[in-house]
């Protein structure tokens, strides 16, 4: 039932159409119906006379036989009757249609704007570790599947179903006895195809496995043709690929065979079983048991049952798929994210106070340790520190991306665990050591974060962060697009452009996470410059492994596993033991040393 | 590169057609059979009213049961025979719906194997994948199930409607009356519904974009606080899809409902004439019946004529993009004379391959691609056999250039290169690569084990073979710590190995090919002090005695060249060792102490 509970939970909000839905498939069918009582009234009593039954309490009001006179002097009467029947049956039927489809997208609109809006509040720590691939899957091919399943199958089989209830009332209420005749294979044509279809999963998983590796064995074959040609393997190229190419078709035969098999037995049941109807029908007639008009409504209604009964089997694989996929859907929305609202919103000068700081992502394995120090509002530190001495979960922890451990981080004298965290990340920009660009024009690329931007301000920021004239060149200026419709940006160009859009945002305090790493020391050198006269009230934060760069700063904390090991400016360092002196002594006299 | 998809126009091509009959022939047999089959099945389809007409008429109306038997008897016999064919049916058109792409992967793969690097480096890998994929599927399927709906259709309508003006012309009338009408509906619609099919696939693929953004770009977005603009964003394309979506389901829905009121139409046309006829005795219960019958049944073909009509149009375009792709102009292949002498490109005997030494020579080579302006202007370099150069330079230099050119990779605009002293074009293409030994910047393995991709180049190599030189490049151990050693599998593209594995790997790989010639394009990519020290020792292991060209990063490799040349704009602007150069103060001093800091400073860091 916590599958139903979940499909309840998808259609939330388009609840009423879908249920407009199930109305219209329900009149439909009892529209759909009726037809082939109209033709058997027609043949019996309108063309053969024979004497109608009606209900008692018609009989005495209703002259039936001077009724059926006159429709049988006026048999244009039973055109009309058929096309409105007709008529009202397509409104439903179309109605059917377009609620359905109302129904399935609405709900499928809403499930993927929450997963979209629900990722992008899942804590950083979810992105870090998450498996995009599979994510990605989720998001697009199981809402799909999903919304198949509600649009068409769910709809389909709730069809079938009414219509197997209608047609077989109506089928009893004309003659039992034949009714029984009318469905004696169905139950075996039922039970075949559920079995089927149920067993055939196992056969489709494997045909698109196969499938999937073949796909692979042609990707790696065209992402690799470099080392396929340097080593001169394109025979052995082709027989792998051979291979692959001929499991998957050798499945799908096996497949095929297997649906011939499935198709022309079940085919030949019904059609059997329709035969059955039309041979017993004309006995009875001859015995006088049924009229020629019932024979005729039989031979409808049964090809209304066979046929459906045999696909609702197959809807039921369908089910089942969707539920899975509901489950795997559910299994991101069960992830809790971050509170992003609650909080003060005090206003932020940049003055920033690490007292005691300690951080874990696992228990028992600090990150950092004991951190404490002061930045003054507008001044420049510097981080200097290898791989996992903890630099970048410091500067994490003051966006609020992940919360410290134990300790205070103050913001202007607020707690940083009482700011909330939007407000907290509106207020400090950072440039995240692989800054990700989105697949569209540069300019909007810079205008990202900052929202409304003149081309002038655009133009401003580029020209700081250094990469105005590397965008000139491209042939469509700030309007190239970047990334797989576009142009593939460089690794320092992407990070210029990552600082561009960042500094463009106008915030109290500014991070740069070893981003200025895949520029040249003159460009680096270049870009602090004018970020220092464009910004002079700027509280800034920079990681870096470039003595020339961390030398300018107010301040130069060094980080080892996790704590601070010294602190003071580039003269107090370079006077004292260190690694802070030496690592200035290596690369300051790197040059000579080659030599 | 933005790569423009093709649009191909809609009048039927007789070269495409052509083409696409070369890999439907060898299933010429089946496609027959198939048309004479569907005849049948249309037939027998036609012949079942006819059946219940003789029944009606014959022992209902006449209350006799002379030859009853008889007739159910051939009904069964009838309804085998129709179960039957469709078996066969469906094992026919399913052969060559698999059999055909099959072969055109086949094909296609072949010739993709052929193809130069040139091609590759202009087309996108997806634009492959999916002529390689939907576009041959399609073909399979137009060939085999549109044929049978095709024919199954055409062959009804003309079937039932010989019998309905056999039976009774008037009555065919009434019911052939509604058939132009249904055509023109169905194809109209069929027309808009496949249209609005495609179109929707095409907002889905930018929901995943869109979902493929939000989630590799979730930590930027989080650090820019822009959560809510990208759902707006993303709910402006979720609703694109939805408006359309609603859209183009209200129009298919109303197909339906509109055949199927033209079809009472027709119905309620033979109830009324017919039953006036019949009550007075005019014509037989049973013709009022077959008429009925043969007025609903003639919609689905119709429907069916009208949606494969349509489908083609859509095989035909799939069909000119694989023929594209497979008249595709090789510009790098070897010339006549060559496949005279040696064989063909991908079959090249090897016996008579010469003996490569390594000995290279640039004279006067120019270069341009295909785009762009020179990026070789008569150059000229000699290398011994035996030397290791290193290229230094920044992107965009021509250094990548140099080594394309030296594995024939691209071939020179003007001037030639010359391998042991001849114009390598005079020799095949299988020759040069299989003496090649390419370690990559971003090392690609392939599905499968670590011996498997060792083996990669030479793939009768014995186990010791693979062992001995997984154990030169000092790979061998940290193989033997994996699961399963060699047998481990190491995932798609090499995955399930760390950067440093995958690199002591494709040196291992490189190494078993025993090849001539090295050609290294060195990461950058950092890896632990540990492995880039196993690397390194591999890296001088492997091309001692070689010939080699490493396009370099790394401070160690560079200084253990025999000759360093420092590439800027396609020019040779220095030459010579390490201390050769540190010595001369110019270009290669400033590239130095520029470039190669961090990384000094990262070892200290490490060893600190």
């Amino acid at each position: 039932m916590k599958n139903f509970r979940l499909l309840r939970e998808y259609l939330r909000g388009s609840g009423k159409t879908y249920i407009l839905t199930l109305t219209a498939v329900l009149l439909m069918t009892v529209f759909s119906s009726m037809t082939p009582l109209v033709i058997a009234f027609t043949v019996d009593s309108v063309i053969g006379g024979k004497p109608v039954d009606l209900p008692a309490f018609l009989e005495s009001r209703i002259d039936a036989e001077s009724a059926v006179a006159y429709i049988r002097n006026n048999l244009w009467i039973i055109l009309l009757v058929l096309v409105s029947i007709t008529l009202l049956q397509g409104v439903f039927l179309f109605l059917r249609g377009k609620y359905s489809a109302v129904s399935a997208q609405v709900s499928s609109k809403r499930m993927r704007e929450k997963l979209y809006d629900h990722l992008q509040h899942l804590p950083f720590d979810y992105h870090v570790k998450a498996q995009t691939g599979d994510l990605i899957q989720r998001c697009t091919s199981d809402i799909e599947t999903v919304q198949n399943f509600i649009a068409s199958q769910s709809v389909d089989a709730l069809q079938i179903i009414a219509q197997v209830i209608v047609v077989l009332s109506i089928m009893i209420s004309m003659s039992l006895r034949y009714t029984l005749i009318s469905i004696a294979l169905v139950p075996i044509v039922f039970v075949i195809t559920v079995r089927f279809f149920i067993n055939m999963m196992k056969v489709f998983i494997r045909s698109d496995e196969a499938e999937g590796h073949m796909t692979t064995t042609l990707q790696e074959n065209l992402t690799g043709v470099r080392v396929v040609k340097a080593f001169g393997a394109q025979n052995f190229e082709m027989e792998k690929f051979d291979e692959k190419n001929r499991t998957f078709r050798d499945l799908s035969m096996k497949i095929i065979r297997l649906m011939a098999n499935f198709w022309s037995g079940t085919d030949l049941l019904c059609m059997l079983q329709h035969a059955l109807v039309i041979a017993v029908g004309a006995y009875w007639v001859v015995k006088d048991q049924v009229t020629i008009g019932t024979v005729v409504a039989f031979s409808s209604y049964t090809g209304m049952l066979v046929w459906p009964l045999r696909n609702l089997g197959q809807m039921m694989g369908f089910m089942g798929q969707a539920f899975v996929s509901l489950g795997r859907l559910q299994e991101i929305l069960d992830n809790k994210p971050e509170d992003y609202t609650t909080g003060s919103r005090p206003p932020v000068e940049g003055e920033i106070v690490f007292d005691n700081v300690s951080f874990e992502y696992e228990k028992g394995k600090p990150v950092l340790e004991g951190i404490s120090f002061r930045i003054e509002k507008g001044s420049t530190v510097a981080i200097l520190g290898g791989t996992g001495s903890g630099k970048s979960s410091l500067v994490h922890l003051l966006l609020r991306l992940y919360d410290y451990t134990s300790g205070s981080i103050r913001i202007d004298g607020t707690e940083l665990k009482d700011i909330s965290r939007e407000w907290i990340r509106k207020n400090i920009g950072i440039v995240l050591q692989e800054p990700f660009l989105f697949s569209r024009s540069i300019r909007e690329n810079i205008r990202m974060g900052a929202g409304q931007l003149s081309d002038e301000q655009i133009l401003a920021v580029a020209r700081v962060a250094c990469v105005d004239q590397d965008i000139q060149e491209f042939e469509n200026g700030y309007d190239t697009i970047v990334g797989e419709r576009g142009v593939t940006l460089s690794g320092g160009q992407r990070q210029r452009v990552a600082i561009a859009r960042t500094i463009a945002r106008s915030v109290p305090i500014l991070i740069f996470d070893d981003s200025l790493s895949a520029v040249d020391t003159e460009t680096d050198a270049q870009i602090r410059q004018a970020l220092k006269e464009r910004r002079k009230n700027t509280t800034t934060i920079i990681i870096s492994h470039r003595i020339t760069t961390l030398s300018e700063a107010d301040r130069i904390l060094v980080l080892d596993r996790g704590r601070i090991v010294q602190t003071g400016t580039h003269e107090e360092l370079i006077n004292v033991e260190g690694p802070y002196r030496r690592i200035w002594e290596i690369q300051s006299t790197l040059g000579e040393e080659a030599v | 590169m933005y790569f423009e998809e093709m649009e191909y126009g809609k009048k039927l091509d007789l070269n495409v057609v052509k083409r696409l009959a070369v890999f439907a022939k060898p299933y010429k047999t089946n496609i027959i059979i198939l048309m004479v089959q569907m005849f049948f099945l249309a037939l027998v389809d036609a012949i079942f009213p006819k059946l219940s007409q003789y029944a009606i008429d014959n022992f209902a109306v006449r209350k006799s049961l002379d030859g009853f038997w008889i007739l159910c008897l051939v009904s069964v016999g009838l309804v085998v025979f129709q179960a039957a064919n469709v078996w066969l049916m469906i094992r026919n058109a399913g052969k060559i719906e698999y059999h055909v792409p099959y072969d055109m992967r086949k094909a296609v793969f072949r010739k993709l194997q052929e193809l130069p690097i040139s091609y590759y480096d202009r087309t996108p890998v997806g634009w492959i994948m999916s002529r390689m994929t939907s576009d041959v599927n399609r073909i399979g399927v137009s060939l085999s199930w549109h044929v049978v709906d095709f024919f199954w259709s055409i062959f009804l309508v003309i079937i039932m409607t010989i019998f309905m003006l056999a039976t009774n012309p008037a009555y065919a009338l009434m019911v052939l009356c509604v058939v132009p009408v249904l055509v023109i509906l169905s194809m109209f619609f069929q027309k808009k519904i496949l249209f609005n099919y495609r179109k929707a696939r095409k907002y889905n693929s930018q929901i995943t974009a869109a979902f493929n953004e939000g989630i590799t770009g979730a930590k930027t977005i989080k650090s820019l606080g822009i959560e809510d603009y990208m759902l707006s964003e993303f709910e402006k394309t979720t609703r694109q899809m939805k408006d359309f979506s609603v859209r183009a389901a209200t129009v298919s829905s109303i197909y339906i409902p509109l055949i199927i009121l033209f079809g009472s139409v027709a119905t309620g046309l033979v109830l009324w004439k017919g039953g006036v006829e019949v009550s007075r005795n005019v014509t037989s219960y049973g013709t009022l019946v077959l008429f009925l019958s043969y007025a609903v049944q003639f919609f689905e073909p119709i429907r069916q004529f009208a949606r494969v009509f349509t489908e083609l149009q859509y095989t035909q375009a799939a069909a000119e993009r694989v023929v594209t792709l497979l008249e595709t102009e090789n510009d790098i292949a070897d010339s006549s004379a060559v496949v005279a002498r040696y064989g063909s490109m991908l079959d090249s005997d090897k016996s008579e391959w010469p003996k490569f030494h390594g000995h290279i020579v640039f004279k006067d080579v120019t270069f341009r691609y295909k785009e762009g302006g020179n990026i070789l202007e008569n150059f000229n370099l000699e290398v011994k056999p035996g030397e290791k150069i290193a290229l230094v330079g920044e992107t965009g230099s021509g250094k990548t250039t140099i080594v394309n050119l030296v594995c024939r990779f691209y071939e020179p605009t003007a001037g030639s290169i010359l391998i042991d002293g001849v114009d390598y074009r005079e020799r095949p293409l299988l020759w040069l690569y299989s003496n090649i030994g390419y370690v990559l910047q971003e090392p690609h393995l392939f599905s499968g084990t670590v011996k498997e991709n060792i083996a990669y180049g030479r793939h009768d190599a014995t186990m010791e073979d693979i062992i001995r030189a997984a154990k030169t490049v000092n790979a061998h151990d940290f193989i033997m710590r994996l699961e399963n050693g060699y047998d481990t599998q190491v995932g798609e593209r090499g995955s399930l190995l760390s950067t440093g594995q995958k690199q002591l790997v494709s040196f291992a790989r490189a190494l078993l090919s025993d090849p001539g010639m090295f050609v290294l394009d060195e990461a950058t990519s950092s890896v632990d002090t540990e492995t880039e020290h196993l690397i390194q020792d591999a890296l001088n292991k492997a091309l001692k005695g070689r010939t080699s060209f490493i396009i370099a990063h790394r401070l160690s490799t560079i200084r253990s060249a025999d000759r360093i040349l420092v590439i800027d704009k396609g020019r040779i602007i220095e030459e010579g060792t390490h201390r050769e150069l540190i010595n001369k103060r110019g270009y290669y001093y400033r590239l130095y102490t520029s470039q190669f800091v961090k990384e000094k400073q990262e070892i200290f860091e490490k060893t600190d």
